[in-house]
């Protein structure tokens, strides 16, 4: 996974957040994706989002897997600990990791091929057990670093570059998200800051697995005509379905100009999503809905894109396991071992 | 064998008929009155309906290998008569339930047949079905406490403490122990010329099985995250976890959790998960068997490259592919040594009993951390699902963990610049920081290629660097694994090389080896890469023989590759057909290839 130093330059003059900390304190390396990729601009966004949160950098913890959506956690946030798994197999790294440090924020990072082909287990799984992390998919529906395969969200019959067809029914992450109970299901587009950057932040402060599916085209091998991921493709068919306001108890809270339909997610940590339905009666709440409209959707070749469902009352793995709240790398080892006296007496077990 | 406190008997039962706890009744009873005694349970890949054997050996001399032969069975399932009776040596007995008429074409000139009507005294005294199946396990082992003199009033004190505040079920089972227990007595000689006599060789003992010793050391070790697919034979491991975490990890005063243990949806994912765990700084681990190893190759090579410790118990079973999942072999010794593409090398430990699948558990959590690797305890199903006896665990108070070089936040202050991969001390080890510390021990874990200073290359000197440093860390390692075991003896001009389950076997051979006027040294490998010390023996006898459970010599092969010694200098001695070793296996191929040699 390449990457190239990007020089630290802070202007005294740019804007501080609450920890003192401005938008390149947040950066990471310089990209080695395609000029014009998605993915880039789905960094920016991420970027954005975690200097408005003002998260720590170090208390973050950047996972990916393989491929160009999975470089990405590079370029970002260099003063987190990354960590680039093998392919597909980011979710159980996470889930391992945040099983032992239960504090930090998690942010997968993810694409089609990483989480729909390959790591299609682990993603199911992942969500089943609702693990407490922000896990983006850059999708583009495409192999990008093997040059142009279809992935499995890859449309029917849409082309590739060399011309071949593509005959196996795509995997939605969105509907399969929803399928298996996950907490927090989004969509969005790479090329929409202006929408992503709120749904991240909500997604971020989402206690619980959230899922956030960005389409993201690829510059090199899907941005054409036969492609239903492409620029062109999703500008004209996106239908913007919750528009999410997200506001932090901690930051002045702004009352959106429109407030009728508007929809209050009160989240974990205190703060709150606002959730602004564009589509009459449409309720992120109810699965079933969102299911529906999802689907409905697809039937219309649109894509329904913003916060389509939240549960801010599901367990997370934690609370599963009931697991303590301190993080289990802090358990003083006095906890952990039981001692020679208590050895002795198990000994009598055995007798 | 064959004398007071030197047999061993065998029953022959349906699995899911309730005959383990008759079992375990017996061989507890005997350890109990201060008789050492092994039992090795013989049982199919099945929940309920086919065969199940569980043999129990008493030697007043400490052996606890496999028998060399069967003194008495009980033979209680029809399906396997033939092959049961045709098991007990001659002059041998064989007890069957008489309520229905034996096959007279079944029966021996050479052995005694001891007719009991288990079943029909059982549908006499209870009512219930259930009873008169369970119960008549009880029938037996009363007309064996008659017949091997196992001391009753321990037996009944067992029932005692097992059923105490069932009083039904107290009554029912001191009935039905009578009723075989008096049905001896009174129809045949007891007791039999081989029988149990009290000893006082077991006070400092107890009778434990590996898994349950696994989980134990995890335990103390301070593991805190386990992640696993079930799989027979390492899922009573995870188990017993479990259950001592509930009993010594919950928090009195909110119930909470201080361990996490993950059912994983495969082992990929478990391997995942441990190595996660490993990386944000908790101790994890992860039991499983062969087909699992193979599934975490790609994990086990990942975590080697990128230096993030994790235990990985692997309790083997007979391979290859799904092979027979009850049955215990030692081949998975390559998989591990070598486990994934690419030039790799993990450590492995190689527990003899359960009493050092406690000890070499805790190694093996302080040898992943200080070396920054996944390390492997190698149990295998002899060792994991059976009870053996071993000394009393001991524990030392002041144990702590061997942490290795992880630098915190203060630490990493005083650091001009923090390089995940830069070795500073020469020894192959760099230090690390765990994530959430602080933002100066930021570094990006990658499995692609990366240089000292943990940065992504393609560079071929900067790669280079790295890997040989790697090498060289594991080469470190080999000094400070747990050593070889030796037992030696004057004048001996055979070495005998082994690891793990095959102690028992090897011991008692060396003793009637001895008696043959073979004089043989022993040297028990402890742990992969091997000691210097290896070459060393090796390389000082007329014979080495290496002894090991698989078809391909797999040990023999590790040694040749590892300490240059020729292959051919080496004599096999194999055993791959899924039984627990005896002593007769090394005693034949040790004498018939020595006489080979002087032929």
């Amino acid at each position: 996974m390449t990457s190239i130093n990007k020089p630290a330059v802070r202007h005294p003059s740019a804007k501080k957040n609450q920890i003192g900390l401005s938008r390149a304190d947040y950066e990471g390396g310089m990209s080695t994706l395609c000029a014009g990729c998605g993915h880039d601009s789905v960094t920016a966004a991420l970027i954005q989002s975690f200097w408005e949160l003002d998260l720590p950098p170090h208390r973050a913890a950047k996972m990916s897997g393989i491929g160009c959506s999975s470089k990405t956690t590079a370029y970002f946030m260099r003063q987190s600990h990354g960590f680039n798994a093998v392919h597909g197999r980011m979710p159980s790294v996470t889930t391992g990791a945040n099983a032992a440090n239960r504090e930090l924020t998690y942010i997968g990072i993810s694409g089609d091929g990483d989480s729909l082909n390959i790591g299609f287990g682990q993603l199911a799984h992942a969500i089943r057990r609702n693990v407490n992390m922000l896990y983006v998919i850059e999708n583009n529906g495409v192999y990008g670093l093997t040059k142009g395969q279809f992935s499995a969200s890859a449309d029917l019959g849409s082309t590739s570059r060399k011309g071949e067809v593509n005959e196996q029914t795509p995997i939605d992450p969105v509907l399969l998200a929803l399928t298996l109970g996950a907490t927090f299901v989004a969509r969005s587009f790479s090329g929409d800051k202006a929408q992503l950057v709120p749904i991240l932040k909500a997604a971020l402060t989402h206690r619980g697995f959230a899922l956030v599916d960005v389409i993201s085209p690829c510059v090199s091998f899907n941005d054409h005509e036969g492609s239903a991921k492409s620029y062109a493709y999703v500008r004209s068919h996106e239908v913007e379905t919750v528009q999410a306001d997200f506001v932090p108890l901690r930051r002045e809270i702004k009352v959106p100009e429109e407030h009728e339909e508007v929809t209050v997610v009160r989240l974990h940590d205190g703060s709150q999503v606002r959730l602004r339905s564009t589509t009459a009666g449409y309720n992120p709440r109810s699965r079933d809905s969102a299911y529906r409209h999802v689907q409905a959707c697809i039937k219309k070749g649109e894509v329904a894109t913003g916060i389509l469902f939240i549960d801010d009352a599901g367990r997370d793995m934690h609370d599963m396991q009931r697991t303590v709240p301190e993080p289990l790398t802090r358990q003083p080892f006095e906890l952990l071992c039981p001692g020679s006296a208590a050895l002795e007496r198990l000994m009598e077990r055995y007798r | 064998m064959n004398g007071v406190n030197d047999f061993a008997f065998k029953s022959a039962t349906v699995n899911g008929t309730g005959s383990a706890s008759a079992n375990s009744l017996l061989m507890e009873a005997i350890f109990r009155m201060g008789i050492p005694v092994t039992g090795k349970n013989i049982f199919p890949s099945n929940i309920q309906g086919l065969p199940t054997w569980y043999e129990i050996r008493v030697s007043g001399e400490g052996y606890t290998a496999r028998p060399p032969m069967i003194d008495l069975v009980v033979a209680l399932n029809p399906a396997t008569y033939a092959q049961d009776i045709a098991s007990v040596r001659p002059g041998g007995y064989v007890l069957y339930d008489s309520s229905w008429p034996l096959d007279p074409k079944l029966a021996r000139d050479d052995v005694t047949l001891l007719g009991v009507p288990l079943g029909a005294m059982c549908r006499e005294a209870f009512t219930r079905d259930r009873d008169r199946t369970l119960l008549r396990n009880i029938a037996y082992a009363g007309a064996l406490t008659a017949l091997l003199q196992i001391d009753m009033a321990v037996i009944e004190q067992m029932l005692n403490e097992k059923f105490g505040r069932k009083k039904a079920l107290l009554e029912a089972n001191h009935r039905a122990l009578r009723l075989g227990y008096d049905y001896a007595r009174a129809h045949f000689t007891c007791p039999l010329p081989f029988h149990c006599a009290p000893l006082d060789k077991t006070s400092g003992a107890v009778l434990m099985d590996g898994n349950t010793a696994c989980a134990l050391g995890a335990l103390y070790a301070g593991a805190t995250v386990g992640a696993w697919y079930p799989i027979t034979p390492s899922t009573s491991l995870m188990d017993a976890f479990k259950e001592f975490c509930q009993e010594f990890r919950v928090d009195p005063e909110t119930g909470l959790h201080r361990y996490c243990i993950i059912q994983a949806e495969d082992e990929l994912s478990a391997a995942g998960m441990v190595v996660g765990a490993g990386w944000m700084g908790a101790r994890s681990f992860t039991c499983t068997s062969g087909p699992g190893i193979s599934l975490m190759q790609e994990f086990l090579g990942y975590a080697y490259y990128t230096e993030i410790p994790g235990v990985f118990i692997n309790v083997q079973r007979a391979g290859p592919a799904t092979g027979m999942p009850t049955r215990t072999q030692q081949a998975d010794l390559m998989s591990m040594a070598y486990a994934s593409h690419g030039d790799t090398k993990h450590i492995v430990l190689f527990p003899a009993d359960p009493g050092e699948c406690f000890t070499l558990t805790i190694a093996a959590f302080d040898a992943a951390e200080r070396f920054q690797t996944p390390v492997f305890v190698a149990s295998d199903l002899d060792i994991g699902m059976n009870d053996w006896m071993i000394p009393r665990l001991q524990w030392d108070d002041s144990y702590r963990p061997d942490r290795g070089k992880v630098l915190d936040a203060t630490a990493l202050e005083q650091l001009p610049k923090f390089f995940r991969y830069l070795d500073s001390d020469g020894d192959g080890v760099a230090a690390r920081s765990l994530p959430g510390e602080s933002g100066k021990g930021a570094y990006f874990t990658r499995g692609s290629g990366h240089d000292r200073y943990g940065a992504y290359t393609e560079d071929s000197a900067a790669y280079a660097d790295v890997l040989a440093r790697i090498g060289k860390k594991l080469d470190t390692a080999a000094h400070a694994l747990p050593a070889p075991e030796y037992l030696r003896q004057d004048g001996a001009d055979v070495g005998i090389v082994h690891i793990g389950s095959t102690a028992a076997p090897v011991r008692e051979a060396v003793a009637r080896l001895r008696e043959r006027g073979v004089t043989a040294d022993v040297m028990r490998i402890r742990a992969f890469p091997f000691a210097p010390e290896v070459r060393v023996f090796l390389e000082r006898y007329r014979s080495i023989f290496v002894v090991e459970q698989n078809r391909d010599a797999q040990l023999r092969s590790l040694l040749a590759i590892e300490t240059g010694v020729r292959r051919d200098q080496m004599t096999p001695v194999l055993d791959f057909a899924g039984q627990p070793m005896t002593a007769d296996a090394v005693v034949s191929a040790v004498t018939s290839h020595l006489a080979g040699v002087s032929a």
